[in-house]
């Protein structure tokens, strides 16, 4: 099962080959990791996917509040949040195919942030599905590039975990 | 201001840091200059590993933080088996590595080695200092990490430009990590469960663990056994932590543990783990592991709990403190102590079918099992045994009769041959009133026999037992039984001549094939100002009984 976890950490240098490492440890796949700093720039907010067996990943989530610098964990899964990610799509933009293309960028209310003689680049933000619709859309043009963020998370409503 | 050499030499001294095992390298010259004016102790070991585990052994036998000093590069890396050995084990120690200077960090630099990459998941934190201004900080907290919650090794990498540049010294009186908070007392809803269970089970077993020994909660333990008639068992890290001459005692359980004290487990109501992690030397098969039983969990580290089976009543807590509490609210509610009649009966069964024993010897050889009863006759109550890893392990956990908490020193976690002699000249340093004997085998002696010089430099006498059996024996014993005798790369058919070793290296050594003269130079042994060597020969093909094979359960226990 796919888990979205929120690490709070100490923003110093070795913090995420530590929790890097916990996963790699147990040869388990990182799907995404993002990391950026909080309010509080001493503290970063590191959101992991992984998927696996529940039992295993609680084990992680164990292992994870153990390090030292380490602030908060939370398994977002089986909670209320929301999670955005950003991706950046070079796709072949052939004058003959431009208004078509530029009709699906416009459905998907995304933006073309460069334009070259041959191709866009597309910019893009929301939940992984949408993200993935996208991509699967502008696949028959060409795609020539893509770079990812991974994903970010936050729980819902007022209740909050800094 | 202060340079960075008396800074840590300052903090040391608040530490109340009395020794520092170690092996110089040029990076730390500057704070050796500060020690020379210093009342703490520099021990040089002969190779850092041992530096390590004399770290670990004066801090298992003391219960205080151990600490290790080494240089750069390779000196850092040689305690890499030293740190793991500890992080498994769950010893406090803080071990300082020297570094290259900060600006020369990761060019490849003349002894220059990523050791917090290289310790990252052998520690329980690592630091590298990259500003002065961190350093008191940085060894406050080493100290305080490596002692509370689950203890275990910090390493403090110090950069050569950091020891020797200056800033204004502030010792930090308190320290306040935001992501480290150990929690002590267990919940008390949770407790109170345990007290009702208690009063229902009928055959319950007490299943403790090292972490009895490291949160000092024997004499709880001894209360809530003798309160409520539970028959108490041991993993072999937890050995020392409940009289072996007590009635209520099992033995060991697991692997080598003993028919009756696995059978007892396997087949209780209730198992009640205390500071125990359910090693799989301890479980063999899961799905097999003790089917009937209710199983409550007390453990000071919440990863350690559930990880290899599900428990019933988890206790997140120091087991000292848990245990006091729990011990009250039994208080509360026993009438009378009950008989168990039913339940000792079957142990006593399960005892009379497979006792622990041993037949007599051949001539010119000495039954090892005899060996180590006669060093616990003739040691007393409070003598420290350490070992080594193998099949004199395994014999020395089964019949050395452990009265003590903090006398058995042995590499429980990570198995590390080579451990036993340094970790006794730990062992001596913190507890100079005490017989210290090594118990090992004629392959793990070589690992780090260097260090009976080291024992001799510094008047530390102790016993070095090597049971020469010519043979990395439990490898071998392997191969006897699961390998049909093909043996392979476990014969040590040229060893040196072990009382010349001894003898060149400062100790006293001594060769015995013979129960009476055993005997004689024991006792002799015993007053010896000096570190003594003595080899016994022992039968290649003698074995350690019982044994669960590895992945099987009590059901395929093989007794002979
Ligand atoms: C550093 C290290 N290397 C290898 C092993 C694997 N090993 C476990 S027991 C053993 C044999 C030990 O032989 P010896 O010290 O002679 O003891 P014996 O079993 O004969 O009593 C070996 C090689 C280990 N535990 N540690």
């Amino acid at each position: 099962m796919k888990h979205i976890i929120s690490v709070l950490v100490e923003n110093k240098f070795g913090v995420l080959a530590r929790v890097a490492g916990l996963f790699s440890a147990r040869g388990f796949n990182i799907k995404s990791l993002s990391v950026g700093e909080t309010i509080d720039p001493t503290v970063s907010r590191m959101t992991i996917i992984s998927a696996g067996d529940d039992q295993i990943i609680e084990q992680v989530i164990k292992q994870l509040r153990r390090l030292v610098d380490v602030i908060k964990v939370t398994d977002l899964t089986g909670e209320d949040y929301v999670d955005r990610e950003m991706v950046l799509i070079k796709v072949n933009a052939e004058p003959k195919v431009r208004s078509e293309l530029m009709q699906i960028i416009d459905i998907f209310r995304t933006k073309i942030i460069d334009v070259a003689p041959r191709s866009f680049i597309v910019e893009a933000t929301g939940d992984n599905d949408k993200i993935n619709a996208l991509i699967d859309l502008l696949r028959p043009f060409g795609i020539k590039e893509i770079a990812r963020t991974g994903c970010v998370a936050m729980s819902r409503g007022s209740k909050s975990k800094k | 201001m202060k340079k960075g050499s008396e800074i840590i030499v300052e903090c040391l001294e608040r530490e109340n840091v009395k020794h520092i095992f170690g092996l110089p390298g040029a990076v730390l010259c500057d704070v050796y200059d500060v020690l020379h004016d210093s009342p703490i102790d520099f021990i040089i070991c002969r190779h850092e590993q041992a530096a390590a585990h004399a770290a670990d052994g004066y801090a298992r036998v003391s219960g205080k933080t151990g600490v290790c000093m080494v240089t750069s590069g390779p000196g850092a890396t040689n305690i890499v088996t030293g740190l793991a050995t500890a992080y498994m084990d769950s010893i406090p120690m803080v071990a300082f590595t020297g570094q290259v200077p900060t600006t020369m960090i990761g060019d490849d630099a003349f002894q220059e080695a990523d050791i917090a990459g290289i310790t990252r998941t052998i520690t329980k934190h690592n630091y590298l200092v990259n500003d002065i201004k961190d350093l008191a900080r940085i060894i406050r907290e080493a100290f305080y990490i490596a002692s509370t919650g689950r203890p275990g090794p910090v390493l403090v990498d110090l950069p050569k430009d950091i020891i020797h540049s200056k800033t204004k010294f502030e010792y930090p009186e308190k320290v306040s990590i935001r992501g480290y908070n150990p929690n002590l007392k267990g919940h008390p809803k949770q407790i109170e469960k345990i007290a009702v269970k208690l009063s229902e089970a009928k055959r319950p077993v007490i299943y403790m663990g090292g972490g009895v020994i490291l949160s000092n909660a024997s004499r709880e333990v001894e209360e809530l056994a003798h309160m409520l008639n539970i028959p108490v068992t041991s993993t072999l890290m937890g050995l020392g932590g409940f009289p072996s001459n007590d009635k209520l005692f099992l033995g060991m359980l697991g692997m080598h543990g003993t028919y009756w004290a696995n059978m007892a487990t396997n087949n209780s109501d209730l198992i009640i783990a205390l500071g125990a992690r359910f090693d799989d030397r301890v479980t063999g098969r899961i799905d097999k592991f003790a089917p009937d039983a209710t199983v409550v969990h007390i453990d000071i580290d919440p990863s350690a709990i559930s990880k290899n089976i599900t428990v019933d009543i988890p206790v997140v807590g120091d087991v000292k403190e848990v245990l006091k509490h729990l011990n009250e609210e039994v208080k509360k509610r026993i009438k009378s102590k009950p008989k168990r009649t039913e339940w000792f009966k079957e142990i006593e069964k399960w005892k009379a079918k497979h006792p622990l024993l041993y037949g007599d010897g051949k001539k010119g050889y000495l039954k090892p099992q005899w060996v180590i009863e006669k060093i616990s006759e003739l040691a007393d109550d409070s003598a420290i045994i350490t070992t080594d890893v193998g099949q004199h392990q395994m014999w020395t956990a089964q019949y050395f009769k452990f009265k003590k908490p903090r006398t058995w020193l042995t590499s429980g976690g990570l198995g590390t041959m080579g451990y036993g002699l340094p970790a006794a000249i730990g062992a001596k340093m913190a507890n100079p009133k005490s017989i210290v004997v090594n118990i090992s085998g004629d392959g793990s002696f070589q690992m780090n026999c260097q260090e009976i010089a080291t024992a001799k430099t510094y008047g530390v006498p102790f016993i070095s037992i090597v049971l020469n059996n010519n043979s990395y024996g439990m490898v071998r014993q392997y191969q006897t039984i699961f390998y049909k005798k093909r043996y392979y790369a476990t014969d040590l058919d040229f060893n040196p001549d072990f009382v010349k070793l001894a003898e060149s290296l400062g100790a006293e050594g001594y060769y015995v094939d013979d129960e009476k003269k055993f005997i004689d130079i024991f006792k002799k042994s015993l007053k010896s100002k000096l570190p003594v060597v003595i080899e016994v020969k022992i039968e290649k093909d003698e074995k350690v009984f019982p044994m669960v094979p590895a992945g099987g359960s009590v059901k395929d226990i093989l007794v002979d």
